[in-house]
């Protein structure tokens, strides 16, 4: 076992020991009994000692120090040791001919001790032997078991240390906490890495400090993510609080933290699954500004559950066609009759188990995880389809708009993509509009923006979705290519009861004209809201008034309607 | 002279001592040479004269640890006494024990000389 480690523990294959004692004589026999098998640094008295303890610190292997030495006597060299973090990991076999002395040297922090006058040197031999094995035994079990930069428990051992815990103290109500830094990242790009490592250990020691104060285990899982068990009687706003301010350190950064609970858990449970619980609690805070603690509840838990198995049955679902595109008519509503004029392709999804799920439940899921962007070509391709159908029917090119989410435009193959699909399909570009959302202009990408007037130049037609809701600034307004605007719902929702809300139509119906482009309002339920909208010069009207999405089959009784007006 | 059989005539526990020393005969010799010059026996009478316990205690617990490493039995065991005394600062009548220890380690010293 000791050889395996003289890799990381000797010099010249040899482990280091350090021997104090003001007599020449018992130094002298000491270096007889141990030279051949150790290197040897020696010292007079306690100050010495430490000095060469401290310079030696990563190569001392153990010191061998008499008690009773002028000046500075053993024990107030172990106590020196004892409060200095570097010093204390290495082990002290204590030299003494007092039997009182054997245990207060002990109490003082000494591994063991070794009587005098000396026992066989074989004798000797072998307690050190085993001092030092014992000694470097506890310091890989430490160095595995902890993290390096902040002292905490890693995570495999937190969690067997916290299913210690719960032998130990049965029947204790305990909180599960995950902390994160949020934008931990961010941290680092801006302060550099240095910073974000001294913020960990900040947090780090801070942790350290609560469970000392309250019992607990503290450890540090990757990255900017801390576990915390903390028995319940602890609030856990107070922690926060105490958290944030050491976060915050010299004031350079503002760093928060967000913390997730599961609280006052069921114990059965995994401790992995219950800390996975205060994970997933936490996660819904990352962009939430306001609000840094959250607790876990079961709706959480079945939204997560639901969410996972959405995910997985896509692929399948994509395949079997469980995703039915539907259609909702637009209306031209400034002549004397409102005139079809074209479609919106919305996505259901036919669920064998779970019924019909609402575009609410999976849409920003799929955002979130990328796989929008297989649902959105899936969309565009039967809207495309359906529009060159619908032609060959009856003889009416009727655009269908369909919606295009941030990262469809972020794909290299984006334009080519729906170039070929209006070739393959025999369409114009400005057959298949394009509904982009608002945000999308703000968030000031300059790809993005390249990649709209590349669309506009291929001859696609562009409209710009939730006007109102994002952020756009008005000398933006003048410099985005757009080829109409669609009113955020909220405004027609309001519109009735919230004088602020006519007044913004107003302005954004103002805006599109301005821009000879049309306004288009979207979720427009009664006649009277269809009224005051047409009286305020809105040129297109989507909503439950007219209909709700219906299949392409339910459709075509809209187009039939429209044709002898042609 | 300062030989194994000299030594052994003083009364050193040589069975003992020797062991500590991986049985180096010369190295022994050394060892007792230095504990012979060992300023504390200087130490010990000086502090014993201006009443000094402590120091006293001090020099004397020195030298115990050193003499008896060295198995130096005549010498250790008034050392000892000494040292025992000293520590609880008894009342007590020194001078016996001190004239015992100077005596024997004046021999010692004699054997070094010769």
């Amino acid at each position: 076992m000791l050889n395996s480690h003289e890799r990381f523990f000797s010099v010249n294959g040899k482990r280091r020991i350090l021997v104090v004692d003001d007599e020449a004589v018992n130094r002298e026999m000491l270096r007889m009994i141990l030279e051949d098998r150790y290197e040897l640094l020696f010292a007079e008295n306690g100050g010495e000692a430490l000095t060469l303890m401290r310079d030696n610190a990563q190569l001392l292997s153990l010191v061998l120090l008499d008690l009773m030495m002028p000046v500075m006597n053993g024990f107030e060299v172990l106590d020196a040791v004892r409060s200095d973090d570097v010093l204390r990991r290495i082990p002290i076999i204590v030299l003494t001919s007092e039997k009182a002395a054997e245990v207060k040297s002990l109490e003082h922090g000494a591994q063991d001790f070794i009587t005098k006058p000396y026992e066989l040197p074989e004798v000797i031999l072998a307690r050190i032997r085993r001092i030092i094995e014992l000694s470097e035994d506890s310091a890989i079990i430490q160095k595995t078991e902890r993290d390096e930069l902040t002292g905490l428990l890693n995570s495999e051992y937190f969690y067997r240390y916290v299913e210690q815990y719960d032998l130990h103290h049965p029947g204790q109500s305990m909180n599960a906490i995950v902390l994160n830094i949020n934008h931990f990242h961010m941290v680092n790009e801006l302060h550099g890495r240095a910073a974000g490592d001294a913020l960990l250990k900040r947090v780090g020691t801070s942790l350290i400090d609560v469970i000392g104060r309250n019992g607990g285990i503290a450890g540090r899982k990757a990255g900017d993510e801390f576990l915390l068990y903390l028995p319940d009687t602890v609030d856990p706003d107070a922690i926060h609080i105490a958290l944030s301010d050491v976060a915050v350190g010299s004031g350079r950064m503002t760093a928060r933290l967000r913390m997730g609970v599961y609280a006052d858990g069921d114990t059965s449970l995994e401790v992995e699954r219950r800390f996975d619980r205060a994970k997933q609690a936490g996660d819904t805070l990352r962009s939430n500004y306001q609000k840094f603690i959250a607790f876990y509840d079961n709706a959480l838990h079945e939204k997560a559950l639901l969410n996972e198995r959405l995910t997985n049955e896509f692929d399948a679902a994509l395949k079997e066609g469980q995703f039915k595109v539907y259609y909702q008519p637009k209306y031209a509503v400034q002549g004397d009759k409102p005139v079809l004029t074209s479609a919106e392709a919305l996505v259901r999804w036919d669920h064998p188990a779970l019924g019909t799920v609402s575009p609410g439940v999976f849409i920003s899921l799929f955002e979130q995880n990328g796989l929008i962007q297989r649902l959105d070509r899936y969309v565009w391709t039967a809207a495309a389809e359906q529009i060159r159908a619908w032609r060959d029917a009856f003889g009416v090119t009727l655009p269908v708009s369909v919606n295009v989410s941030r990262i469809d435009m972020y794909a290299s193959d984006f334009i080519p993509f729906l170039a070929a699909l209006t070739e393959r399909c025999g369409l114009r570009p400005n057959d298949l509009y394009l509904e982009i959302t608002e945000s999308a202009y703000t968030e000031n990408s300059k790809q993005l923006m390249e990649t709209i007037c590349a669309l506009r130049e291929l001859g696609f037609y562009i409209e710009m979705d939730d006007f109102g809701s994002g952020y756009s600034s008005l000398n933006m307004l003048s410099t985005i290519p757009i080829d109409a605007l669609k009113l955020d719902m909220h405004f027609v929702r309001n519109m009735e009861t919230d004088e602020r809300s006519v007044r913004m139509l107003e302005l954004i119906i103002d805006i599109a004209d301005y821009f000879h482009v049309p306004a288009i309002a979207e979720g427009v339920e009664t006649e009277s809201q269809m009224l005051t909208l047409k009286k305020l010069g809105c040129a297109i009207i989507q909503g439950y008034y007219f209909s709700k999405p219906v299949p392409p089959e339910r459709f075509e009784a809209f187009i039939r309607e429209r044709r002898p007006s042609c | 002279m300062l030989t194994i059989e000299t030594l052994r005539a003083f009364g050193a526990n040589l069975e003992e001592a020797l062991p500590r020393c991986l049985n180096n005969e010369a190295f022994y010799l050394r060892l007792v040479r230095m504990g012979a010059m060992d300023k504390n026996f200087a130490l010990l009478n000086e502090a014993m004269e201006r009443n000094d316990r402590k120091a006293a205690f001090e020099a004397a617990h020195a030298l115990k640890g050193v003499l008896s490493n060295l198995a130096l039995t005549p010498l250790v065991r008034p050392v000892s006494e000494i040292t025992e005394l000293l520590r609880h600062q008894a009342e007590a009548d020194y001078a016996p024990l001190l004239k015992e220890i100077n005596e024997q380690h004046a021999a010692l010293l004699a054997l070094i000389r010769e």
